[in-house]
């Protein structure tokens, strides 16, 4: 079962299998009925992060650290809770600049750098090879191992030309499946959904594979867990392997471990491939964020089972632990568990490769190559027709080179080192980023070179550190090197930097790379200024979950339509072009693409659509070579932030001034409303007194008419009709006193003499000069004024004519037959008060309202002779009013009327003239 | 789903496993002991890992 075409064809038939998925969701995803579009697919496709190293690495070092191997999965577990800080906004942020992967990332957050973005290029692939060529070194091995079954001892490592290297047709053949997975398409924002499909697919085969000899060993081998323990505890190294005691370097080495991997999760080419670029909806994190530590937690249940087993079944027969997991079912003959093994081992090792060529040849192709063309050959590659067929060339070309650049690190030395260091170095490689990506997204101060002087400083210790001891062990460099440091200096020692003990390769190289990188990317960018771009894209990427402002762009300058869609049409093609640009005119309204001149909106469009093809830098050139631009200067970008501040100050100015127009408004209005009323009242008192006038008028004109016409009248008759004219001549003089009288209160002119006045005396002398008038109705009037009742502060006169007021209405309403008018005098709350009451025929509700208005008397005044003016009450009132007191009638309709008011008892008011004020 | 409070809540519980999974806290688990056959400190790893992740599911499930 396990001869070697039957390996062989087993393998084909599971990468055939693979292809066939990847086809389906292609089709699927064209058809519009996308099969990744759910939460568990994104989090089985970010499993891509358990690479052979997980499935047959992690085995080796549980053998050899215990739970050493641990941290490498509990790091990406912590970091996935910090995902939905992190992570969403790194999608967030690509999603919207149509970034498709790292090193576009950071050169797009510090002003589309055309260098950084190289220079990240560079450190990932450099980084990136040994740990692809540790997954070309797990399929040729474990494939070596199969074939030698049922031998299980560690295959010797004898010397193979270049073209019986099995490793050589796997790295060749993993290229043309990356090749045929990755660059059928241009547009690589247009994701791979079949790749995607793919890979989780494999995370399945993975999974299960491993589970499954996991609980052979575990289960079948042994007899449960206790037993696998119990059994292992008698190994001469348990101790050390149950305990921490194991675990390289202690704590130190533990934490930085952990932090290394909860890095290395974000911050992977191809984590960033399949989390950020591949991500269909940011929702799916929400899922992501329990299912793929739940899957890390899975897939490492059964490691130290399957290690301790090894150990336990493989005492002294010198296996490789890397390996035990093939092993231990070939030395048992599960055969078709053994090739079980291999095809999960597979899957692993392809699904790393795959995403990882892919991301790295987008890196290499659209930060580095492009770049480089345009540079070095900007008038022949910008004039050329169709760029479409040189982007994906050179993508190509970059898998077939980087797959080859891992065969050639796994020829030359990636046979000594175990799996998991191998990793690790590419771990720290890409944990290099994170000051620059973390740092970019979460402050805007970091500037391009503090970026670049960070970067390049932490790659530099790391291959230093890393990189240079690992070709020394492979005899590259001489052991001196490392031992004593370059030229015998050991301060330089490369794995004890300034004499620095204590720690493993890894902490240590971790520790004075991210000492430099941090250090120097915060040191510089604090002493550096940004240019206007880098400010620009600082406050998109750090801002990217407020509102995007609408229109505001940092770029002047005019470009053709046809131009922008010529240039687009290069690299994606005309029919591609024409549809984008369609779509972005419908969706705009047709403005911008509307007409010869592109807007500044439109360019940066095509610049992103463009982004997603050749890289952001790229793009930039591309697109200043169709526009003719003017680019801001710092000076102008503070010119247009000084106009907004003034606009700003402008627009709080206008908001007061309106508020306070408004407030003016409603005050006028207010006023005008008052106006029209005064004026209404003057209208109606006008005519009301013109009408009063006229009434007397008129009798006496008729009473002398008919005196005129008939002298033979008898003397008698004329003498009445002549007393007439005499009464209505000094009523009229009576009301035209009043109404000179009232109108002279009201405006405030009239003269008061205030003084203390005794109210009695008041009282006594009105009652005596209207005696004549109550002796004529026959009406009796009793006063009833006591002594004591206290002075008041009032004008005597006016008081006076109150009274007589008072008093002449009493006798003239008072019954016709048996009158009777009482005036009282009391004190009452600190005031006096005079009660006149008469026992006339009382009034009616309404008329207590009204017989204090002007020229209103009580009674029907349609079919009773007016008795009075109508001014006698509101002018009283008027004056009491003045004086501070009150005048109020109260009535029974039938039982007479009682006039009441008050005046304020005097207390210690000063004797003088006041003028009279309202 | 827009919830500001679950950021936060995921950001204490990875400093709640930063805690748990390193020094002092590990060391109080590096002994002998067995717990059903497994050594105390595998035990408590995966114990609190488990844990961790249930947490995690939750914030996410209730925010």
């Amino acid at each position: 079962m396990l001869e070697p075409a039957f390996v062989l064809a087993a393998s084909f038939a599971y990468l055939g299998l693979l292809f066939a998925i990847a086809h389906w969701g292609d089709r699927r995803a064209a058809a519009g009925r996308s099969i990744i579009a759910r939460p568990s697919i994104y989090a089985l496709s970010l499993a891509v992060y358990a690479t052979s190293w997980t499935f047959y690495g992690s085995v080796g070092r549980a053998a050899s650290t215990g739970v050493g191997f641990l941290p490498i999965y509990l790091g990406p577990t912590l970091m996935a809770a910090l995902w939905w800080v992190v992570l969403r906004k790194i999608i967030r942020i690509s999603k919207a600049n149509r970034i498709t992967s790292i090193a576009d990332f950071v050169a797009s957050r510090y002003g589309k750098s055309t260098l950084l973005g190289g220079l990240v290029a560079v450190i990932a692939v450099v980084g990136i090879v040994p740990y692809i060529s540790l997954q070309l070194k797990a399929i040729s091995n474990t494939f070596n191992l199969l074939l030698q079954h049922p031998d299980v001892a560690s295959p010797v490592s004898e010397p193979t030309s270049l073209l019986t290297d099995k490793a050589l047709y796997v790295a060749l053949v993993l290229a043309a499946f990356t090749i045929l997975f990755g660059t059928r398409n241009l547009d690589a924002t247009e994701r791979h959904e079949g790749l995607v499909a793919a890979i989780a697919f494999e995370s399945i085969v993975k999974l299960v594979t491993f589970v499954a000899v996991g609980c052979f060993v575990t289960f079948g081998l042994f007899g449960g867990f206790g037993d696998v323990f119990d059994r292992a505890a008698a190994l001469p190294d348990a101790q050390r392997l149950f305990t921490l005691g194991g675990a390289d370097a202690g704590y130190g080495g533990w934490l930085w471990l952990t932090l290394l991997s909860m890095l290395a999760i974000v911050l992977l080419p191809r984590q960033f491939q399949v989390a950020v670029v591949e991500n269909v909806d940011e929702r799916h994190l929400n899922k992501a964020i329990w299912l793929f530590p739940l899957y890390l937690l899975a897939i490492n249940v059964f490691v130290l089972p399957i290690a301790l087993g090894g150990l336990v079944r493989f005492e002294g027969a010198g296996v490789d632990a890397d390996f035990f997991v093939l092993a231990l079912p070939i030395a048992e003959g599960q055969d078709a568990l053994a090739l079980l093994v291999f095809l999960g081992g597979l899957s692993a090792a392809t699904g790393m490769v795959i995403v990882e060529a892919i991301a790295l040849s987008t890196m290499v192709s659209n930060d580095l190559v492009m770049p480089a063309l345009l540079r070095a050959r900007v008038a022949r590659v910008t004039e050329g027709r169709n760029l479409r067929g040189l982007v994906l060339g050179i993508r190509r070309g970059t898998i077939v080179a980087i797959l080859l650049l891992g065969y050639a690190y796994f020829r030359v030395a990636g046979e000594a080192p175990a799996l998991v260091s191998i990793g690790l170095v590419s771990f720290a490689a890409v944990a290099q980023f994170a000051p620059a990506i973390l740092g970019g997204i979460f402050w805007k101060g970091g500037t391009r070179n503090g970026a670049l002087a960070g970067l390049g400083a932490g790659f530099a210790v790391w291959a230093y550190t890393l990189l240079l001891p690992s070709f020394s062990r492979s005899g590259w460099l001489p052991d001196s090197f490392l031992e004593q440091g370059p030229l015998g200096i050991e301060l330089l020692a490369p794995e004890h930097l300034f004499g620095l003990e204590g720690m493993d390769g890894i902490s240590h190289a971790m520790f004075w790379s991210m000492l430099v990188n941090v250090g120097l990317y915060v040191g510089v960018s604090l002493c550096s200024r940004q240019s206007a771009a880098e400010h620009s894209q600082a406050a998109l990427f750090v801002d990217a979950f407020r509102e995007p402002r609408a229109g505001a762009r940092l770029w002047r300058g005019s470009a053709s339509v046809a131009d922008l869609e010529a240039l687009l049409a290069r690299f994606t093609g005309a029919r591609r072009a024409g549809d984008a640009l369609a779509a972005y005119a419908s969706e705009h309204g047709s403005e911008g693409a509307n007409g010869d001149r592109a807007d500044a909106e439109l360019v940066q469009h095509v610049e992103r659509l463009l982004a997603g093809s050749i890289g952001a830098a790229s793009a930039r050139v591309m697109v200043a070579s169709v526009v003719d631009e003017e680019p801001l200067g710092i000076e102008e970008v503070m010119g247009i932030l000084d106009e907004t501040s003034q606009v700003i100050a402008y627009s709080r100015e206008l908001e007061r001034k309106s508020r306070e127009l408004e407030a003016a408004t409603a005050q006028l209005r207010a006023a005008n409303a008052r106006l029209h009323e005064l004026d209404r009242l003057k209208d109606d008192f006008v005519s009301t007194v013109t009408h009063e006038l006229r009434t007397p008028l008129t009798s006496m004109r008729a009473f002398a008419e008919i005196l005129l016409d008939n002298p033979e009248l008898p003397v008698d008759e004329r003498e009445r009709f002549l007393r007439i004219v005499i009464d209505e001549t000094e009523r009229l003089t009576r009301l035209i006193n009043q109404v000179l009288d009232l109108s002279k209160i009201e405006s405030g002119g009239a003269v008061w003499n205030i003084a203390e006045i005794d109210l009695k005396e008041v009282i006594e002398d009105s009652a005596a000069a209207t005696a004549q008038l109550f002796a004529e109705r026959d009406a009796e009037l009793r006063v009833h004024a006591p002594d004591g009742v206290g002075p008041v502060a009032a004008d005597r006169d006016r008081v006076k004519q109150v009274m007589l007021n008072l008093l002449s209405n009493a006798a003239k309403f008072c019954a016709a037959e048996r009158g009777e008018v009482a005036v009282e005098l009391s004190v009452c709350d600190g005031a006096a008060r005079v009660d006149v009451r008469d026992n006339g025929p009382g009034l009616t509700a309404d008329d207590q309202r009204v017989i204090f208005e002007k020229f209103r008397q009580g009674g029907d005044a349609m079919t009773e002779r007016p008795q009075g003016t109508g001014l006698g009450l509101p002018i009283s009132r008027q004056i009491v009013t003045h004086l501070g007191g009150e005048l109020w009638v109260s009535s029974v309709l039938g039982s007479g009327a009682t006039f009441s008011f008050t005046l304020p008892l005097a207390r210690g008011v000063s004797t003088g003239v006041v003028p009279g004020s309202d | 789903m827009s919830n500001p409070r679950k950021g936060e809540r995921l950001f204490a519980l990875a400093f709640l496993g930063l805690v748990l999974f390193n020094y002092p806290l590990l060391s109080l688990f590096s002994g002998d002991g067995r717990v059903l056959g497994v050594p105390v400190l595998y035990a408590y790893l995966f114990a609190a890992w488990a844990t961790l992740i249930a947490l995690m599911a939750l914030v996410v499930r209730r925010s």
